[in-house]
């Protein structure tokens, strides 16, 4: 069971106390996108189809699977993600 | 906050056998002395037969009736008290109640039990509910399991994990000083955000500080932001340095800082945490972070953390009083300082060889061709010092001997003299050079008592009016 903690803020206070998403990209343009199967069923038939769209705008696009979707990815698949792309797409359910 | 109710008061918890000893002759009270209130800490059922009786949960009551044994006994008329007890004192209870003969088959005394408001953890727990003690910062709300993992995520760690900062230790922080949370320190850079009281502490937790350190903690921060300092460029800088604190005078041994053996380095928690509490409020407060405004080349192992104090002897004066604090007060001196150079001498027995030694280490300052840029700490070990302590050589002696050692003709310094590029403009070549800027160099004792070594601690190579200069702040204890 999962408990709120409450902490103070160390901080200036500056910026929002919910941390803001990174910003998206403004173009996909000589990117690289990595497209993250997570072993669901069919999972596949979307990521061929983000890739054929992504290829046609003459994007890069490295295909990557995890073992399976019960766990969380190995540390070596995510630092390897991580080292080769830009972006990531994850397919999150069948 | 509602008024004291008149009559009496009695704050018990059924764990407290003295509390079980008096239960029996509460209904009595109640009956022949008038208005009884009685305040349960643990159990519903506590004096279950008197009309007044009140179980205290939230432990409101006993914490604003600043219960600190239970049972405590109260007579309040007209809303004020007027006399307390504590525990089971026959006689006691008998005036305060106006009942003779009450309890006069009980023993004559018996001790009572802490208050539960007093069980650790519980004091700031109520202080913050029902005190006066306002804390202003923003309230980070996280369902993480591991609040040491979420401070990570946040930003807020120096790459060393972190003491979260939770309120209860927070307000235990703000204990060690007694400025009030919201006072204003100053403008940290280089967001130039304004740091209270209260973020300083919030910072010390983190850092790992105990409070009875916020006082030197303060004084750090008012020293380093100080226009003198120069914290900005400092922090901005692609050089080494970062601030380190010097701290003189009793509060030292009060909070039981390292001055002797290792007094440089690890496992020290007051030098540790000082000077990385110092660098949290940089980080975190300032918004000062590596990769960002702090722009360090290579940086050093001083910036997570540089504080130690002088191991001060009757015989060579201590550093802050040579700056103008008073014997016997305590005060730190801030230094953008870089790292730590030996200087290995075993065989000098005079004061003379040894100060050639010591100059010859020093001219190695930021580069040896370069002068009147960085400052120095020498910190002198007690066996080094003691070469010139027992020659009658001053501090201030030693000093003026290595200014003069420190001069070079200017045709070794300039820029290509002795086939390296680096050096001083070509106008210098007939001058002498001091190595140093006048005031910049500064000598403090520390180390422990075995060891001919001493060393240098280079300032930042923009030292002075230019960029950095040291500063002196005394601690309010």
């Amino acid at each position: 069971m999962t408990q709120t903690s409450v902490m103070l803020d160390p901080t200036g206070e500056l910026s929002p106390a919910v941390r803001a998403r990174l910003a998206r990209p403004e173009s996909l343009a000589g990117k690289t996108v990595g497209l993250l199967d997570i072993s669901k069923p069919r999972g596949d038939v979307f990521l061929d189809r983000i890739e054929e769209r992504l290829t046609e705008m003459e994007v890069t696009v490295k295909r990557y699977r995890k073992p399976t979707f019960t766990r969380v990815a190995p540390t070596e698949l995510k630092q390897q993600i991580a080292g080769e792309v830009d972006l990531v797409v994850e397919g999150l359910a069948d | 906050m509602t008024p004291l109710p008149d009559g009496l008061i009695v704050v018990a918890k059924r764990d407290c056998p003295t509390c079980q000893l008096v239960e029996p002759l509460l209904a009595d009270i109640e009956r022949q002395a008038g208005p009884l209130t009685v305040y349960s800490q643990d159990d519903p059922a506590f004096a279950a037969g008197v009309r007044g009786a009140q179980y205290d949960s939230t432990l409101e009551h006993s914490f604003r009736l600043k219960t600190e044994f239970v049972p405590t006994l109260i007579r309040v008329e007209n809303g004020e008290e007027v006399e307390r007890t504590y525990g089971w004192h026959r006689e006691d209870w008998q005036r305060l109640t106006g009942i003779q003969g009450l309890g006069d088959d009980l023993p004559v005394m018996r001790p009572g039990c802490g208050s539960k408001t007093l069980e650790p953890g519980f004091a700031e727990k109520l202080e913050l509910q029902f005190g006066d003690t306002h804390l202003h910062a923003r309230e980070i709300e996280t369902d993480a399991d591991d609040l040491i993992e979420a401070c990570y995520e946040r930003g807020w760690s120096d790459g060393l994990p972190v003491v979260p900062p939770t309120p209860e230790r927070v307000l235990r922080m703000l204990r060690g000083t007694d400025r009030d949370p919201a006072e204003e320190i100053g403008l940290v850079p280089p967001d130039l955000a304004p740091c209270t009281v209260e973020k300083v502490a919030i910072n010390a937790v983190m850092a790992g500080c105990k409070p009875e350190y916020m006082p030197v903690v303060l004084a750090a921060l008012e020293a380093a932001l100080t226009e003198e300092f120069g914290l900005h460029g400092l922090l901005c800088t692609t050089m080494f340095a970062g601030p380190m604190i010097i701290v003189n005078g009793p509060v030292a041994k009060s909070i039981g800082m390292n001055s002797g053996g290792n007094a440089l380095g690890q496992g020290n928690r007051a030098n540790a945490t000082i000077g990385r509490a110092l660098q949290l409020i940089v980080r975190n407060v300032g918004g000062g972070r590596p990769g960002e405004i702090d722009r360090a080349t290579l940086g050093t192992p001083g910036k997570y953390t540089f504080c130690f104090a002088e191991a001060e002897d009757s015989e060579w004066l201590p550093l802050a009083e040579e700056r103008g604090v008073p014997s016997g007060n305590s005060a730190v001196t801030l230094f953008a300082g870089e790292g730590v150079q030996g200087i290995v001498d075993q065989k000098s027995r005079t004061p003379e060889s040894l100060a050639k030694s010591f100059a010859l280490a020093l001219r190695a300052v930021d580069h040896p061709k370069m002068a009147m840029a960085g400052d120095a700490v020498l910190v002198v070990s007690p066996e080094h010092s003691r070469v010139f302590i027992e020659a009658g050589w001053t501090k201030a002696r030693l000093l003026e001997e290595l200014e003069q050692l420190l001069q070079f003709p200017g045709e070794e310094m300039v820029a290509g003299a002795g086939g390296i590029a680096e050096g001083l403009p070509e106008q210098y070549r007939d001058k002498t050079i001091p190595k140093f800027r006048p005031g910049g160099l500064l000598i403090v004792r520390a180390g422990g008592t075995a060891g001919l070594f001493s060393a240098v601690i280079a300032g930042w190579a923009a030292s002075g009016p230019v960029g950095s200069s040291p500063v002196t702040r005394e601690v309010k204890v």
